[in-house]
C-alpha cells in the first residue's frame, strides 16, 4: 500500500518560490497565471493493509516530521 | 565557568569557528559532541552550531531535532541549562520546538552571505551582558533560510514577554541601511529566546567576528558574556 503525503506552506505564509515560478511563467508569455504556491510531495510504500490505520499512521507521521505545522499543512492520500 | 559542549550533526561545519570562539573567551575548550549522545549531564551550556545538517533535507533542521542527542538536550533545557543555537543551530531549535516559530526561504530566495547589523534588545540575560541594551553592532549572515515566521500572536508574545534577543537593525547611514531585514523575518527578529531567557536562537554568527583578524570582535561580548556567568 502507497501513501501519498502533499505538503503545502499554509494560506497566508509568504511562499517566495511560488512568487518566482509564477513571474518566470508570466515571462514566458503565460500571462493566465496568478498566484503560484510550490509545495512538495512524498511517497510512501507501507506494508500496512488497513487504509484506515494506513492513513492514521502517515498523519501521525505528517505532523511529528513530514510537515512543519507552524507553517505548513498536509493532506494524506492512501493508494493501494 | 560554563561547562560547554558544542553539537555536531553530520553536515554541520561551523563548529570549528563556534569552539575557537568559546575557547578564547572561555580559555577552555570546549567539548565537541557526535549526534548520537544520549546524555549531556555535567553540561551547563549546549551549542548548535550551524551549517547543513543532513544536507538540509526535508526542512532546515527538521532532521537533526530527531536526532537521538536532541532528546537530551530537552531533557538538559527541561532541568534549566543554557542552550545556544546559531543559524542551523537556530532552526534546530524551531524545528524541535524548543523555540516558537519557524524559518522561512529568505524573502527574496536568495542566500545571504554578508554582514548585517543587529540590535541588541536587551542585555540582562546570560547571552548579552557584555552589551549595552540598544547597542547595535555587526554579525555576518550565511543562510538561504533564515526569515523568521510565527503566527501573529506568538510574535506578540514574544515582544510582550521580552524574548525579541535582536532584530536587524539599520548601519549608520547610506544605501545599506534602507534594506537592513534582507531575509524578510517578522517584526524584523534575527533572535529569540525561550520564555527563561535561558535558551537563545539566533541566525547571523557572532562566533565570526571574534577577533581583530576575523575583521572585528562585534561578536565576542556574547562569548564574554557567557564566561563571565
Amino acid at each position: 500500500m502507497k501513501a501519498i503525503v502533499t505538503v503545502m506552506l499554509k494560506d497566508g505564509v509568504l511562499d517566495p518560490q511560488g512568487k518566482a515560478i509564477g513571474h518566470a511563467l508570466n515571462n514566458l508569455g503565460f500571462t493566465q497565471v496568478g498566484d503560484v504556491r510550490a509545495g512538495k510531495i512524498i511517497e510512501l510504500t507501507l506494508t500496512e493493509s488497513d487504509p484506515l490505520v494506513a492513513k492514521a499512521g502517515v498523519e501521525d507521521m505528517a505532523k511529528m516530521l513530514l510537515a512543519n505545522m507552524v507553517i505548513e499543512s498536509f493532506k494524506v492520500e492512501i493508494a493501494s | 565557568m560554563l561547562q560547554t559542549g558544542i553539537l555536531i550533526f553530520p553536515g554541520i561545519n561551523r563548529e570549528r569557528d563556534m569552539a575557537i570562539a568559546v575557547e578564547q573567551s572561555f580559555g577552555k575548550a570546549p567539548k565537541l559532541i557526535w549526534h548520537k549522545e544520549t546524555d549531556l549531564t555535567g553540561l551547563d551550556l549546549v551549542i548548535i552550531p550551524g551549517g547543513f545538517s543532513f544536507g538540509d533535507y526535508l526542512r532546515c533542521g527538521a532532521m537533526a531535532a530527531q536526532s537521538p542527542v536532541m532528546q537530551a538536550v530537552k531533557t538538559h533545557a527541561a532541568r534549566g541549562g543554557y542552550v545556544l543555537g546559531v543559524c542551523n543551530g537556530f532552526q534546530i531549535l524551531t524545528e524541535a520546538g524548543l523555540l516558537p516559530g519557524a524559518l522561512l526561504r529568505n524573502a527574496g530566495l536568495r542566500f545571504l552571505s554578508m554582514d548585517t547589523m543587529l540590535s541588541v534588545e536587551r542585555n540582562d540575560t546570560i547571552f548579552t551582558a557584555h552589551y549595552q541594551k540598544g547597542q547595535v553592532f555587526r554579525a555576518p549572515l550565511a543562510h538561504g533560510d533564515g526569515n523568521y515566521t510565527a503566527d501573529p500572536a506568538t510574535l506578540d508574545r514574544l515582544e510582550g514577554e521580552g524574548l525579541v534577543a535582536f532584530r536587524y537593525a539599520p548601519g549608520a547611514g547610506g544605501a545599506e541601511s534602507q534594506n537592513y531585514n534582507r531575509n524578510g523575518s517578522a517584526r524584523a527578529i534575527a533572535g529569540i529566546y525561550s520564555p527563561n531567557h535561558r535558551i537563545l536562537g539566533l541566525m547571523p554568527h557572532p562566533e565570526d567576528l571574534v577577533d581583530p583578524l576575523m575583521g572585528g570582535t562585534d561578536g565576542k561580548p556574547l562569548f564574554d558574556s557567557l564566561a563571565a556567568a
